[in-house]
């Protein structure tokens, strides 16, 4: 038997409201596989399963404001008998941990807790140190007496009901905000910046789109998203997570899209194993997580499995910008738009499109001579878009 | 097809597109990119939904003739001709 907690969110958030449940109690569920919904800072995330068996019961309410590492689930391996009491687990689990712990289960439902004086769902207390209300003063309707977030919620509503909640946007810049200024105290960042002729791959695209119906059409965004893959797969010491102290790289880039949300804000949700696509399955992906990202279907792990961030400027603009890393990723490249720009080609000046990338580093993990190799690869790729 | 039912499937194919849109709000000399917020993505999912509503397949070249509502009803009405 396993306990099923709030798996992260990402780095900037820590709590999310249970919007819908997507199994009931009797559901087989497999590694995977969207079991609820939780709506956050940045939008509803769907929460995945990370076990396989039987949902034996659920531990969360709909509505209920969850921090990280809360229980939702009771899990059942497969094959394995249900327990006979299952409901003093609710008061029993710490909401820290935020992986599958096991359940420690009461032997006797109606002794008192050695190690927690009042028994509260971690709803509830969140809520109540919201509040600044005292566990202690309230009686619990749960089974058993413990405290849940309707009880809380009810001592609050008879108090002053003051207090108004402030506006998604206004909760999302607060989420971007008070991750970037985490990245910017504790990530010692370096810029590397350098300006590219991306002429013939400008070429090749409208060559290529012109021969295909829209539906087959590429963005430049994913020629760049390509070139940049490519680059982070060589480059091993900027894909990866920086974690305790240490730098984990990864084998697969898992490639965080920069999305500017219609009306304000930003996500950054991870094209999975993006360097196992091609050229028009990385096309495929990004417009899937665009449109996901705007429609609020994201997963929990595109918002926490990215190992380097891809900040596209758009297809005219401003042509640099230094980002923010993403923590606990090391790396963030920028692409400006492009401009037309004179250029020298076998001693010629001439018109050329060119872009300017710019690649934030963490200077923990790499230096500038790293960060020199990854645009030197970027610019190899995008000069050959045959070989994408 | 009419002008009016051009510009109404126009309308509902860029509502989708851009849900947060109000379909009476939208000028027909508003840019769909620099007034509407409209980005590359959207202008590409856009081009396919006209190609399947209207078996109309815009080339790159042409897309600043649908850059507003009253452009590109009257692009769509001219290929449809």
């Amino acid at each position: 038997m396993a306990i099923f907690t709030l798996p992260s969110l990402g780095s900037d958030m820590e709590a999310g409201t249970l919007v819908e449940w997507l199994v009931s109690p009797g559901d087989r569920v497999s590694r995977g596989d969207v079991v609820a919904v939780i709506e956050t800072q940045k939008g509803a995330i769907e929460i995945e399963c990370y076990e396989e068996g039987t949902v034996h019961a659920l531990m969360a309410e709909t509505g209920e404001e969850l921090p990280v590492g809360a229980p939702l689930a009771i899990l059942l391996a497969p094959g394995e008998a249900p327990p006979d009491d299952t409901a003093e687990l609710r008061s029993d689990t710490t909401p820290a941990a935020p992986s599958i712990v096991k359940p420690k289960l009461q032997q006797t439902p109606a002794a008192p807790l050695p190690f927690e004086e009042v028994r509260a769902s971690p709803a509830a207390r969140l809520r109540a140190r919201e509040l600044n209300v005292d566990l202690k003063d309230l009686s619990g309707s749960f089974p058993g007496g413990g405290i849940v977030l309707a009880d809380v919620e009810a001592v609050s509503a008879r108090g002053s009901a003051t207090s108004s909640k402030p506006s998604p946007m206004a909760e999302m810049r607060k989420a971007i905000g008070a991750s970037m200024a985490r990245s910017k105290q504790t990530i010692p960042h370096f810029y590397l910046s350098h300006m590219i002729d991306v002429q013939p791959a400008m070429d090749w695209l409208a060559e290529h789109n012109k021969a295909v119906s829209p539906a087959e059409r590429l963005l430049s965004g994913a020629l760049f998203v390509r070139c940049a893959v490519l680059a982070a797969e060589k480059v091993q010491e900027l894909n990866g997570h920086y974690v305790n102290g240490a730098f984990q790289p990864s084998e697969s880039v898992n490639a965080a899209i920069a999305v500017a949300l219609r009306g304000g804000g930003l996500v950054a949700p991870a094209l999975m194993d993006a360097n196992r696509l091609n050229l028009s399955e990385t096309m495929d992906g990004m417009r899937d997580l665009v449109s996901r990202a705007r429609s609020g279907r994201l997963r929990n792990s595109e918002m926490t499995e990215g190992t380097i961030t891809i900040s596209s400027l758009g297809e005219t603009g401003a042509e640099a910008m230094a980002g923010i890393i993403f923590p606990p990723q090391v790396a963030l490249l920028c692409i400006g738009a492009p401009q037309i720009r004179p250029w020298v080609v076998d001693g010629d000046i001439v018109p050329r499109r060119v872009v300017t990338l710019t690649l934030s580093v963490d200077h923990r993990v790499s230096d500038g001579r790293l960060a020199a190799r990854f645009i030197t690869e970027f610019e190899t790729r995008i000069k050959d878009p045959d070989s994408l | 097809m009419t002008e009016e039912d051009i510009r109404a499937v126009f309308i509902n194919e860029l509502v989708k597109i851009a849900p947060d849109l109000d379909a009476q709000d939208i000028g027909e000399d508003e840019r769909l990119q620099d007034d509407l917020g409209l980005d590359s993505m959207d202008i590409l999912n856009l081009v396919a939904a006209l190609h399947k509503a209207f078996g109309v397949s815009i080339p790159e070249p042409d897309y600043p003739k649908i850059a507003t509502t009253r452009l590109a009803v009257s692009y769509l009405q001219e290929m449809q001709a």
